[in-house]
């Protein structure tokens, strides 16, 4: 016989019955948690801070869209090295002992950062002669050349970036103007990747390079992919998302903007990602998820677990739930 | 000219013959798992008496604002409530109906949990309600990351590296909005409705969970088989028979 199915459970209730209306009692529900969301609503509203743009990225920080944009030709920005889904690198792949998920599934949303977020929008620019004889230039050299290129024009960006970063004095070869939003850099050997650059630039303050992205298959479009993740290579989300508390250090998992409870059913899952091992762990994702997965299955199976389905008998909160009804038998 | 046949007349309880008709099998079979007075009682056994028993009416009712606020929402189109008050007041009963069915499904899950709302054969009752809980997370998921904000943007640019690590991110991508979307308003509501309608339909067959120590207070009884155990102890035996 099994735990959970004795005889003295499933045995018929003897006792009284009371008259119930369930159809009315629901009805009752719905009214009074209606009422309460309308009036969280009146007293709360919700959160709605506008998204991020590109376009807004290369106006507030020109040195930091230059920087990410030139490690995306470069082929050494994040998602550049991710691996699957994106690509077939291997920087952010992640594993479990012989579990190597994120592998065997393979690139489902390729992305060539080179050629989809520099190489193809500047394509689109009309009217640039100077454009498009840097663009022959470039996509007429050998890899080798072209990655020589791309890494002498991002050196003195990230020292650039770097410096700004630390708080210390900026290097002279990359020049900042804030009037125009232009970003000068001083690369040698930097071939036609500054004519590029600099027209890469322009056409993200105009707004054309989100747009290019996102339409760039066909007209009619709702995958955000390439353009979200374009802007997370960079830093206007992770800077906004700070001023929120929404970086993973400030259990940003189940925050949202604004002072809103966010996904507190989340807590768990990102109270993993706070301890170690898995804090300073290259593989906290997978870590994170698998613990996770059996957290969830245990969960499931709490009626089947030897001792966990016995602590509601031991531990006799019953009582209190039943109280009337014990109660009630001890007077009769 | 064709001639037909006089319908045959309704099947009744113990005069049934067996059937072939595939209907005739399932209406049988349905009404012999959950018939009327069980679907519907309207009496309840004295121990139900608790404020606890509260949270799972009011998590299913907080099931009907989302669904009905988001419904107004999925009308209008997902960019709607961005730009009118109307659609920013929708939004936020959308917000508020889910932070309360969350909330009051945890204190429902904790309640059951010390009731040990498994036994009797309740199991299913438990796993299903369990599976509701963890389907639901992912139905709230796509919706923060389907707000075409900076939440949206956030969130979905940060919970690509956790779905990618399990290779879940190759067939379930969050910074599609579109793939999002449709997970969103189709494919995780109707899971989680289907989950509690199961969960609600097991709750009504096997009736409501007795207390601990019921069964010292009762005479030694026969071990009752799968039938009993569906019949359960706490449900009405009859719509108004069993009434104190």
């Amino acid at each position: 016989m099994s735990i959970w199915k004795t005889e003295e459970h499933t045995r018929p209730w003897k006792g009284g019955y009371y008259p119930y209306d369930l159809v009315k009692e629901l009805f009752i529900a719905v009214g009074v948690i209606g009422l309460l969301a309308v009036l969280l609503t009146i007293a709360f509203s919700s959160p709605d801070d506008k998204s991020s743009t590109i376009a807004q990225w290369s106006h507030e920080l020109p040195a930091n869209f230059a920087t990410a944009a030139s490690k995306e030709l470069a082929q050494t920005s994040p998602i550049a090295e991710y691996g699957p889904p994106y690509n077939h690198s291997s920087g952010s792949v992640q594993h479990f002992l012989l579990l190597h998920p994120q592998r065997w599934l393979g690139v489902s949303h390729p992305i060539n950062t080179a050629d989809d977020y520099v190489v193809k929008p500047l394509e689109t620019v009309p009217n640039d002669p100077a454009l498009q004889s840097a663009l022959a230039e470039y996509k007429a050299a050998p890899e080798k050349q072209k990655k020589e290129w791309s890494e002498a024009y991002l050196k003195p960006l990230e020292e650039y970036e770097t410096a700004v970063e630390e708080k210390k004095t900026p290097p002279s070869t990359v020049t900042v103007d804030s009037n125009t939003g232009t970003v000068t850099v001083q690369a040698k050997g930097a071939g036609p990747v500054p004519v590029m650059m600099s027209s890469l630039l322009s056409l993200a303050k105009s707004g054309g390079l989100e747009g290019g992205l996102v339409t760039s298959s066909q007209f009619f479009q709702t995958d955000y992919t390439k353009p979200l993740l374009f802007m997370a290579d960079g830093g206007l989300l992770a800077e906004r998302a700070e001023a929120n508390h929404l970086l993973g250090k400030q259990w940003g998992l189940m925050n949202e903007t604004g002072s809103y409870p966010g996904q507190p059913w989340l807590w768990l899952y990102a109270f993993w990602y706070q301890v170690e091992p898995m804090k300073s762990s290259p593989n906290a994702d997978i870590q994170v998820l698998l613990i996770m997965g059996v957290l969830s299955l245990a969960f499931i199976c709490i009626p089947f677990l030897p001792v966990i389905n016995k602590l509601p008998r031991w531990i006799p909160l019953y009582k209190l739930i039943w109280k009337e009804h014990y109660r009630a038998q001890q007077t009769s | 000219m064709s001639t037909t046949a006089p319908p045959p007349a309704p099947s009744t309880p113990g005069a049934r013959a067996p059937s072939k008709s595939w209907t005739v099998k399932v209406r049988e079979a349905g009404v012999d798992a959950l018939p009327p007075e069980k679907l519907l009682p309207d009496g309840q056994p004295t121990y139900v008496a608790s404020w606890i028993y509260v949270f799972g009416v009011a998590s299913i009712a907080s099931l009907i604002v989302i669904i009905g606020s988001g419904s107004i929402l999925t009308l209008k189109g997902p960019a709607w409530w961005h730009y009118t008050g109307v659609g920013h007041f929708f939004n936020s009963i959308h917000l508020w109906s889910v932070e309360l069915f969350f909330f009051v499904m945890v204190v429902h899950l904790w309640g059951k949990y010390w009731m040990a709302a498994w036994r009797g054969g309740r199991g299913r009752v438990w796993v299903t309600g369990a599976i509701t809980f963890l389907v639901a997370v992912p139905a709230a998921l796509t919706g923060y990351v389907s707000q075409q904000n900076f939440d949206a943007q956030w969130i979905s640019t940060q919970a690509k590296d956790a779905l990618n690590s399990v290779g879940v991110g190759a067939f379930f991508n969050v910074t599609n909005f579109g793939q999002m979307y449709s997970y969103h308003v189709l494919i995780l509501p109707i899971a989680v409705v289907a989950l509690v309608g199961a969960h609600v339909l097991l709750v009504r067959r096997n009736g409501v969970v007795p207390p601990f120590e019921l069964e010292k207070r009762l005479p030694a009884a026969k071990p009752t088989g799968a039938s009993a155990a569906g019949q359960g102890d706490g449900s009405a035996p009859s719509s108004t028979g069993g009434q104190a």
